[in-house]
C-alpha cells in the first residue's frame, strides 16, 4: 500500500506525484500488487492503470485505517508521499492499526520518523554523533518560550513548529513582541503543540545533501545542493544550485561523512533522505538543521538535476533490493550504486504568487511561500542562472537587462538598498540594478550575506550587459553567459526576431548536452538534453524510427496558482497516448517537480525554458511533425502565434481559432451568429469609458484585464467608488491592455463543461455544476458530476451549445466551456479551446482519459478511431473541492472571489451527492462536524433563504450562535440562538468563543466585491488557525445540511476501479 | 576573436582556450577527472606527473587554495584544462587557484569546451598531448606534431621524477582533524611505541601519510629506488607501497624490492603500489582505455559484501585473468568489473587500486588503514 501526499499545498507540491508514479511503476514491474491512497485527482499516480486499486479518499487516519482493514496489505510504504504520508503512517502505527492487520512499515520505521521529527530526540541523536546543532529549546507554551528566549540571550530568534508542512507557522522574531505573535501561531500550527526556539543562523551558508541508502548500509550522495539565499530563507523559497559551488573537498567530504552517519543514527533503513546543513562563512563551523527520512521536494530536484531517479530507486530498495543490484537507467551498463558526476550547473528558482494575496507580507523567511519552481541547466553558473530566471515566466528575460528591469531605473538608491536587504521574490533583479549603478559585490554581500562567488558572477553579468555590441564575438560571449535573444534585442534596440535572424546568419546557435549522470565518463543511452552555448560539441540528433512521427509536447513551466499540476497531467497524458500510438514524443519543460520531466515519460526530454527562443531552437533541431501546446496552460499557449508564424506545425485547434475565442469582438459576433446569450459587456481603456459602460449595463459588473489566466486581478464591482479604485490598481498588471467589463449574473449557477472534438464530431467529457454561485473563480469552486440542479432542458441546451461552439471554433482537441445559468437561461461565460484544470477530475470521474483521446485526435485520428463514441453517464456522484494556502499568508482574507487562490484540489466519490460533498469537505481538511456550535453570520441578501437551513441545523442538535443582525432575524422567525458581540463591540465575541472551543463550524456569507470588514477577516483568520470549517455560500450549506440529515452508516471506502467498473456494466 | 592557445592531441584534434596559469607550454598525457571538488588535491597529487588533466566540473577555483590541502611538496602534473577559472570565496582560502598554478609554473587553459574534450578522450582513450599556453606563438599543426613526438609514459619509471630523495619521518598520532583549521579537533598525542612502517614514496600523497599515522603507525618514508637491504636496515615492522605516476611495469627496482620483502613484512599497497605488489606476485598490468579519475566509483568488497564510493586515479590496472593462484581478488569495480583490490593467500599483504585516503573524494574506505594496523 502506497500513501500519496493529498492535495497540492505550499510546501507539498506535485513532486510527490512524481515520486508516487515512479514508485508505482517500479513496484508493479516487480510484480507487486498495489493499493494506492491519494485524495488528489490531478495526479498521474491516481490514474487507474498505475495501481491495482486506487483509493481517491480523504487522507485521514479513519479512512486509511478502513482501507487497511479492507485491503490487508503486506506492507505500507509511506516515504514517497511527503509529510502527510509520514504523519499518517506514524499515527497508524501508534494506534495499533498496522499491528492489528499485520502490516509492515517499509522504507522507514516509526522510531526513525520520530527520531528525525522530534526535536529533542533528534538533538540527542546528533549529540551522540558529535554533530553540532543550533542552540535551541523545544517549548510547548508561551511561558517556556520566553524562558528559552532569555537563555539564548540575543535576537533574532528562529521559531519552528514541529510536525507541520513546509515550515507552516514558523518565523524569525527580532524582538519580544514579534516573538510572542509567532510563538502563538506556531503552537497552533503544530500537531503536538511544539515550537522550537532556536539561535539565529541568519546569513550562514545553507546546503542540502540527498542521500540514498539500502538495507545493507550501502549509501551514496545523489546530489549536493547549495542555497544561494543564505540561512533565514526557507530552502523552498531560496534560489539553489547543484552541485555545491563554494565548499572545498575537505569541507564537502566532512559534510558527506556526517550525512551518512546521520542516516545511520536516525535509523533510516532504506530509501532517500535529505540532510540540511548550515555553515558559518567566517569560521566554517557547521551545524545540522534537519533531516527528512523520506523523499522530499529536494529529492525531486536532485533527481532531475542528476538523472538519478531517487523515488524509483527508493521504492525498489524498500522492497529489499540493494543498490548494487539496480542499474543506472541512464547508462544502462553501470550500477545505481554510485554518485552522479555533473559537468553542468543546475539552478532552481522559486515561483511566487504574491500578486494573488496583496495583503500578505511578501518578505521571505523561514515559512515557505512559493507555490512552484523552475529549474535550468547550463554549462556555467551564469548561463544556468539566467536560464532559470527566464523559466519563471514572470516577465523576466534573464538576470535583468530587460524591459522589466528598466522600471527599476526610477528607484532611489535608498529603495534599492531596502529591497535588497529585505528578502523578497524580486530581490535578484534589484541586485542587478544595484550592480548597474556601480555597487560592488562586497556591498551587496554586506546587505544580503549572499556568497561573494555568486555575487561576483552577477556583477559580471550586469557589467557585461552594458558592453554588448552587435558583433559576432560580443554576441557569442553574451550567449555563453546565458543572455536571451530578448535581452540582447532589448539592449541593442532591435526586435527579438531581428536579433534571432542576425544570430543565425552568424552561425551562433546553441548545442545540446546530455544529463548523463557521469560527466561523460560513460555513454548515456537516455536522451535527456539541455541547451548551452558553452562549447561546440553537439549531441547528434537521433533519427526517428522508420514510419514513426515526431511529436512534441510543450509543458507548463513552474507551478503557480491557476496553472498547476492539472496541466502537467494533460501533457503527460498526451505523451503517453502518442507513444502508445507509435509516435516518438519529445517533451519540453522546466519544472523539476513534475512527472512530465521524468526521463521515461517521453522518448526525449528537453529541460529548457518555455520561451519562444528556446522552443524554436529545439524545433529547428528536431523538426517535429507536430507540436501540442494546448495542454500546458497559458505559458506554452502564449507562444502559439509566434511559433506558428515561424512555421512550426501546431497540432489541433489552430492558434488563430484559440485567439478568436479570446478575442471579445470576434467571439461576441460568433455568439450572436449561433444564438448563445452572453452577459452584456464592454471594453474600457479609461475610467470614463468604464463609467459609460456601467451606465448601459448596470451594476454589479465583473471587471478584469484582457488575456489572463487564473482570473488574475478580476473582481466583482458593485458601485462607482470601487470601479475607480480598481482602475487605479489594474494599471499595474494590465500593461496598457484594456479592461474588460461584463454584467455580473447574480445568483446564477455556474457550470463547467469539458469536451473533446476531432474537428467534426464532439463528445462531452462531463458537465460539472459548481457549488458556489457565479462570481467565484471556477478553480476555487467545488463542483460535482453529474450536475445536481439543472433541468433536462438546460442540460440539453448546454450539450447543443457545446457542439455548436466546437464546430464554429473548429476545435480539434480539448475544449472547456463555462456557462452561467440564471432563471433557466444559459449564458456563455468563457470558451477555452485547450486543456483545462478540470480534465483530470473529469477523467477520474468517468474513467475516460480525456486528454489522451484529445491528443490522439490532434495527431489526426477521429473520435471513432480512438474509441470515444459518446458521453458517459456515471451511477455515482463525484465532487471536486479546492484547497487554499491562506494559512501560509497570515493577514490575508480567505474570501473567495473571481481571482483564483487555491493551490490544489481533492476529489470524493460516493453514491449520493450529499455524502460525496461531505467527503470532499473532509478531504479538503474542512470536515463538517456532526454536532456542536455553529456561528452564523449572513449578508442581508442571504438571510431569508438561510432561515430554513439554520432551522434544520437547530433540529439536528447544533447550538446556534449569531451576531446581533443575523440573530435578530433568526429570533424573529422563532429560532433559538445565542447572540454574540461583534468583535469591536464587546465580549464575548466570536474570537472568544473560538478560543473557548464552543464553535465547531462557521457559516459566513460575505458580501462579494465589497472589502470585508476587519472583524470578518479576523474571525476567518482565527478559524483557519484553529482548523474550524467555514462555509461561505448558502448552496454549500444546503448540501451540507442535507448530508447531515442522512448520516452514513460507518465509513465506506471503494477504489476508483470498482466505481469505474459500474460505468461499464450499467 | 580567434584564440591562440590550445591543447593539441596526437590524433590531430585541437581544443582552444584562454591561458589561466603559468605562461608556458607542456607535453603530457591528456586524461579527465570527473570529481566536483578537490582541484587543489588533484594538481598536487604526484600521480598526475606527466599528465594534462581535464576537469569536467565546469566552475573551478571557487573556494581557492590553502597550504593545508597540498598533497605533496609541489605540483607534478603537466598542465590543466578547465571550463571556467574563478576567484576564491571561502574562509579557508589563502591564495587563488590561478596563483597556485603560476607559483609552481604550471600552464593551464580555461574556456575550453571541456565536455567535448572529455567525450573525445572517452572515445579515443587517453592521448599524448601538447598544451600551448606560452607567449611564443605555436601553430596548431606544430602543436599536433609535438604531441605526436611526445614519447608518452608507457614503460618509463616516472616515480623517480616525483619521489622526495630526502625521505621523511612521521609520528603516529591519535587523530588527524578532518578540517584542520577547526581548533577543537587538533588535540592529539604521539604514540612512540607504534609499529614502524617503511613507506615507499613512489609519489606518495600526504593524506596517505596522515591516514597511516592516524591509524597508529610511525612512518619512515623512503624514496623510490630504495632496495630491500636498505629497507630492512631500518628495522621496519611493515612495508607500505604508495600511489604514484605512470606505468607500473616501468618501476622495475620497486617490483624487485617488493618481491624480496614479500612474506618478510606485512605489506599494504595503494594504486601504483597495488599494481607493483600484483606484478611482484606474478600478475600482469595493462592500460585502461581512458583510466579512472574521479570521486564516484563504486567498489564492491567481496570479503564483506560492502560497497564503497571511492576516489580513483589510475590509467593502468591489474589484469584480472593474470592473477596467480596465491592472489585473491578482494575488490571489484562495479562500473566495469576491473580489479580494485587483492590479498595474498600466504604472505600478509594486500592492496587496493582506489584511494582509501580520498583527498579528494569520499572517505567510505578509510577503514582499510585500520585493517592494515590490525595485522601488527
Amino acid at each position: 500500500m502506497l500513501v500519496g501526499a493529498g492535495p497540492i499545498l505550499i510546501g507539498q507540491g506535485c513532486e510527490f506525484d512524481y515520486s508516487g508514479v515512479q514508485a508505482c511503476k517500479a513496484l508493479r514491474a516487480e510484480g507487486y500488487e498495489i493499493a494506492l491512497v491519494n485524495s488528489n485527482p490531478a495526479t498521474i499516480m491516481t490514474d487507474p492503470e498505475f495501481a491495482d486499486r486506487t483509493y481517491i479518499e480523504p487522507m485521514t487516519f479513519d479512512t486509511l485505517a478502513e482501507i487497511i482493514r479492507r485491503e490487508c496489505p503486506d506492507a505500507l510504504l509511506p516515504t514517497l508521499g511527503g509529510q502527510t504520508a509520514l504523519n499518517l503512517a506514524l499515527r497508524l502505527e501508534d494506534e495499533g492499526v498496522l499491528r492489528r492487520f499485520h502490516v509492515e512499515l517499509i522504507g522507514v520505521k516509526a522510531e526513525a520518523i520520530r527520531r528525525a521529527e522530534d526535536r529533542d530526540q533528534f538533538k540527542t541523536a546528533m549529540k551522540g554523533l558529535g554533530i553540532e546543532v543550533p542552540l535551541s529549546f523545544s517549548v510547548h507554551s508561551e511561558e517556556s518560550g520566553l524562558a528559552a528566549a532569555e537563555k539564548i540571550g540575543r535576537w533574532p530568534l528562529i521559531l519552528r513548529p514541529g510536525f507541520t508542512l513546509g515550515g507552516s507557522g514558523g518565523g524569525i522574531a527580532h524582538n519580544e513582541e514579534e516573538f510572542k505573535t509567532i510563538l502563538r501561531r506556531g503552537l497552533d500550527a503544530s500537531l503536538n503543540r511544539e515550537v522550537l526556539v532556536e539561535e539565529s543562523l541568519l546569513g550562514w551558508k545553507e546546503f542540502e545533501l540527498e542521500v540514498i541508502r539500502d538495507r545493507q548500509n550501502r549509501s551514496a550522495i545523489v546530489c549536493s545542493i547549495e542555497n544561494i539565499d543564505p540561512m533565514g530563507i526557507h530552502t523552498g523559497d531560496s534560489v539553489t544550485v547543484a552541485p555545491a559551488q563554494t565548499l572545498s573537498d575537505r569541507e564537502y567530504q566532512a559534510m558527506r561523512d556526517d550525512s551518512l552517519r546521520v542516516m545511520d543514527a536516525i535509523g533510516v533503513e532504506t530509501g532517500g533522505s535529505n540532510v540540511q546543513w548550515a555553515v558559518d562563512p567566517e569560521t566554517g563551523r557547521r551545524v545540522i538543521i534537519e533531516m527528512n527520512p523520506r523523499v522530499s521536494r529536494s529529492s525531486a530536484l536532485a533527481s532531475k538535476a542528476t538523472g538519478f531517479p531517487i523515488a524509483k530507486i527508493a521504492a525498489l530498495l524498500a522492497v529489499g533490493y540493494t543498490l548494487d543490484e539496480l542499474r543506472n537507467d541512464i547508462t544502462e551498463t553501470t550500477p545505481a550504486c554510485f554518485e552522479p558526476a555533473l559537468d553542468y550547473i543546475v539552478t532552481k528558482v522559486p515561483r511566487f504568487t504574491f500578486e494573488k494575496f496583496p495583503a500578505a507580507d511578501s518578505t521571505l523567511g523561514t515559512q515557505m511561500k512559493s507555490v512552484g519552481e523552475a529549474m535550468a541547466i547550463g554549462r556555467t553558473f551564469k548561463e544556468s542562472f539566467q536560464k532559470a530566471l527566464r523559466s519563471l515566466d514572470t516577465g523576466h528575460d534573464g538576470f535583468g537587462a530587460d524591459a522589466w528591469n528598466d522600471r527599476l531605473a526610477s528607484w532611489s538608491d535608498e529603495k534599492i538598498e531596502q529591497e535588497i536587504r529585505r528578502p523578497n521574490a524580486e530581490r535578484y533583479f534589484v541586485i542587478h540594478e544595484a550592480f548597474r549603478r556601480g555597487k560592488t559585490p562586497e556591498e551587496i554581500h554586506n546587505w544580503t550575506q549572499i556568497d561573494l562567488y555568486f555575487l561576483r558572477k552577477m556583477a559580471e553579468l550586469a557589467g557585461s550587459a552594458s558592453a554588448i555590441t552587435l558583433s559576432p564575438d560580443s554576441i557569442r560571449d553574451a550567449k555563453e553567459d546565458g543572455f536571451s535573444d530578448r535581452q540582447l534585442a532589448h539592449l541593442l534596440h532591435m526586435t527579438e526576431g531581428q536579433l534571432r535572424a542576425w544570430r543565425r546568419e552568424q552561425g551562433i546557435t546553441p548545442v545540446y548536452g546530455t544529463v548523463d549522470t557521469c560527466a561523460g565518463e560513460f555513454a548515456a543511452l537516455t536522451p535527456y538534453y539541455y541547451s548551452t552555448y558553452n562549447g561546440e560539441y553537439d549531441e547528434p540528433v537521433s533519427r526517428c524510427a522508420e514510419g514513426k512521427r515526431k511529436m512534441m509536447v510543450l509543458g507548463g513551466g513552474p507551478n503557480r496558482i491557476g496553472q498547476g499540476i492539472e496541466f502537467d497531467y494533460c501533457c503527460v497524458h498526451a505523451a503517453f497516448a502518442l507513444r502508445q500510438a507509435g509516435d516518438e514524443v519529445i517533451m519540453v519543460n522546466c519544472n523539476p517537480e513534475t512527472v512530465s520531466t521524468d526521463y521515461d515519460t517521453s522518448d526525449k526530454l528537453y529541460f529548457e525554458p518555455l520561451t519562444f527562443e528556446n522552443v524554436l531552437d529545439i524545433c529547428e533541431r528536431e523538426k517535429p511533425d507536430g507540436v501540442i501546446l494546448q495542454f500546458g496552460g497559458q505559458t506554452p499557449l502564449n507562444l502559439a502565434d509566434a511559433l506558428a508564424e515561424a512555421g512550426v506545425p501546431i497540432l489541433g485547434t489552430s492558434p488563430r481559432d484559440i485567439d478568436a475565442a479570446e478575442d471579445r469582438d470576434l467571439f461576441r459576433a460568433l455568439m450572436q451568429k449561433i444564438g448563445i446569450a452572453q452577459p452584456e459587456s464592454g471594453i474600457a481603456h479609461t475610467i470614463e469609458e468604464a463609467m459609460a459602460i456601467t451606465q448601459r449595463i448596470g451594476f454589479p459588473v465583473l471587471v478584469r484585464p484582457s488575456f489572463v489566466l487564473g482570473g488574475r486581478a478580476m473582481v466583482i464591482v458593485y458601485n462607482e467608488k470601487y470601479l475607480r479604485k480598481y482602475f487605479e490598481e489594474a494599471e499595474k498588471v494590465s500593461e496598457g491592455r484594456p479592461i474588460l467589463i461584463d454584467r455580473f449574473l447574480e445568483h446564477a449557477v455556474e457550470v463547467d463543461v469539458d469536451a473533446v472534438s476531432d474537428g467534426s464530431e464532439t463528445v462531452i467529457g462531463a458537465i460539472m455544476e459548481h457549488v458556489e454561485l457565479a462570481g467565484i473563480h471556477s478553480g476555487d469552486s467545488a463542483c460535482s458530476i453529474p450536475p445536481r440542479s439543472l433541468s433536462p432542458k438546460v442540460i440539453e441546451t448546454i450539450r447543443r451549445y457545446t457542439r455548436e461552439l466546437a464546430r464554429s471554433l473548429r476545435v480539434c482537441g480539448l475544449m472547456n466551456i463555462q456557462f452561467a445559468i440564471q432563471n433557466d437561461t444559459v449564458y456563455m461565460i468563457e470558451v477555452n479551446p485547450r486543456a483545462s484544470r478540470t480534465v483530470p477530475f473529469v477523467s477520474k470521474s468517468t474513467g475516460i482519459p480525456l486528454a489522451k483521446k484529445a491528443a490522439l485526435c490532434m495527431a489526426g485520428r477521429s473520435l471513432r478511431e480512438v474509441g470515444l463514441s459518446g458521453e458517459v453517464r456515471i451511477p455515482y456522484v463525484t465532487f471536486k473541492e479546492a484547497v487554499f494556502p491562506f494559512a501560509k499568508f497570515p493577514g490575508t482574507d480567505i474570501v473567495l472571489s473571481p481571482e483564483m487562490k487555491s493551490t490544489g484540489e481533492v476529489m470524493s466519490i460516493e453514491f449520493s451527492d450529499t455524502h460525496a460533498y461531505l467527503k470532499s469537505q473532509e478531504a479538503a481538511g474542512n470536515m463538517i462536524p456532526q454536532k456542536g456550535g455553529v456561528f452564523v453570520s449572513l449578508r442581508d441578501a442571504d438571510k431569508k433563504d438561510a432561515l430554513p437551513l439554520v432551522r434544520e441545523l437547530e433540529q439536528l442538535g447544533f447550538q446556534i450562535y449569531a451576531t446581533q443582525g443575523t440573530g435578530a432575524e433568526l429570533y424573529n422567525s422563532g429560532l433559538q440562538c445565542q447572540a454574540v458581540f461583534k468583535i469591536h463591540d464587546g465580549r464575548p465575541n466570536i474570537l472568544d468563543l473560538l478560543e473557548e472551543e464552543k464553535i465547531q463550524w462557521i457559516v459566513n456569507t460575505p458580501n462579494p466585491g465589497a472589502v470585508s470588514k476587519v472583524d470578518e477577516i479576523r474571525m476567518r483568520a482565527a478559524a483557519l488557525m484553529k482548523g474550524i470549517p467555514i462555509t461561505t455560500t448558502l448552496s454549500a450549506l444546503e448540501i451540507a445540511v442535507r448530508g447531515l440529515k442522512t448520516p452514513e452508516e460507518g465509513k465506506i471506502v471503494r477504489s476508483l476501479q470498482e466505481y469505474h467498473q459500474r460505468v461499464r456494466t450499467e | 576573436m580567434k584564440r591562440k592557445h590550445f591543447l593539441a592531441l596526437a590524433d590531430g584534434s585541437v581544443f582552444y582556450g584562454v591561458p589561466c596559469g603559468a605562461p608556458c607550454d607542456a607535453l603530457g598525457e591528456a586524461v579527465f577527472n570527473t570529481g566536483h571538488t578537490g582541484y587543489q588535491e588533484i594538481v598536487s597529487d604526484p600521480s598526475y606527473a606527466g599528465q594534462t588533466v581535464v576537469l569536467s566540473a565546469p566552475e573551478i577555483g571557487n573556494y581557492g587554495c590553502t597550504p593545508l590541502d597540498m598533497e605533496s611538496r609541489s605540483l607534478f602534473l603537466s598542465g590543466l584544462i578547465v571550463r571556467r577559472m574563478n576567484e576564491p570565496s571561502n574562509w579557508r582560502s589563502r591564495e587563488s587557484f590561478r596563483e597556485l598554478l603560476c607559483r609552481f609554473g604550471k600552464p593551464a587553459l580555461s574556456d575550453v569546451d571541456t565536455r567535448a574534450l572529455v567525450l573525445h578522450l572517452r572515445r579515443t582513450g587517453s592521448q599524448r598531448s601538447f598544451l600551448h599556453a606560452g607567449d611564443e606563438p605555436v601553430t596548431p599543426e606544430e602543436g599536433v606534431a609535438r604531441a605526436r613526438q611526445f614519447a608518452g609514459l608507457d614503460g618509463i619509471d616516472m616515480t623517480s621524477r616525483v619521489t622526495d630523495p630526502n625521505g621523511s619521518y612521521w609520528e603516529a598520532r591519535s587523530s588527524f582533524p578532518r578540517e584542520p583549521e577547526r581548533k577543537e579537533e587538533t588535540a592529539m598525542f604521539f604514540d612512540k611505541e607504534a609499529p614502524l612502517l617503511a613507506a615507499f614514496d613512489f609519489g606518495i600523497k600526504r593524506s596517505i601519510l596522515r591516514s597511516l599515522s592516524a591509524a597508529g603507525f610511525r612512518i619512515r618514508v623512503v624514496p623510490s629506488g630504495t632496495n630491500a637491504g636498505e629497507i630492512l636496515a631500518l628495522k621496519p615492522d611493515g612495508l607500505f607501497l604508495s600511489n604514484g605516476p605512470g606505468d607500473p611495469a616501468g618501476v622495475r627496482g620497486g617490483i624487485e624490492t617488493v618481491r624480496s620483502l614479500l612474506g618478510k613484512l606485512p605489506i599494504m599497497g595503494i594504486c601504483l603500489g597495488h599494481q607493483i605488489l600484483a606484478t611482484a606476485c606474478g600478475a600482469q598490468t595493462g592500460r585502461l582505455k581512458f583510466g579512472h579519475h574521479g570521486c564516484n566509483h563504486p567498489v564492491k568488497n567481496l570479503l564483506d559484501d560492502t560497497v564503497a564510493i571511492t576516489s580513483q586515479n589510475h590509467n593502468f590496472a591489474v589484469v584480472k585473468d593474470s592473477l596467480p593462484p596465491e592472489l585473491e581478488l578482494t575488490h571489484v569495480n562495479l562500473n566495469d568489473g576491473t580489479v580494485e583490490g587483492i590479498r595474498h593467500q600466504k604472505a600478509r599483504a594486500f592492496s587496493v587500486q582506489f584511494h582509501p585516503e580520498a583527498a579528494p573524494g569520499p572517505h567510505d574506505a578509510a577503514n582499510l588503514f585500520r585493517r592494515f594496523r590490525e595485522m601488527f
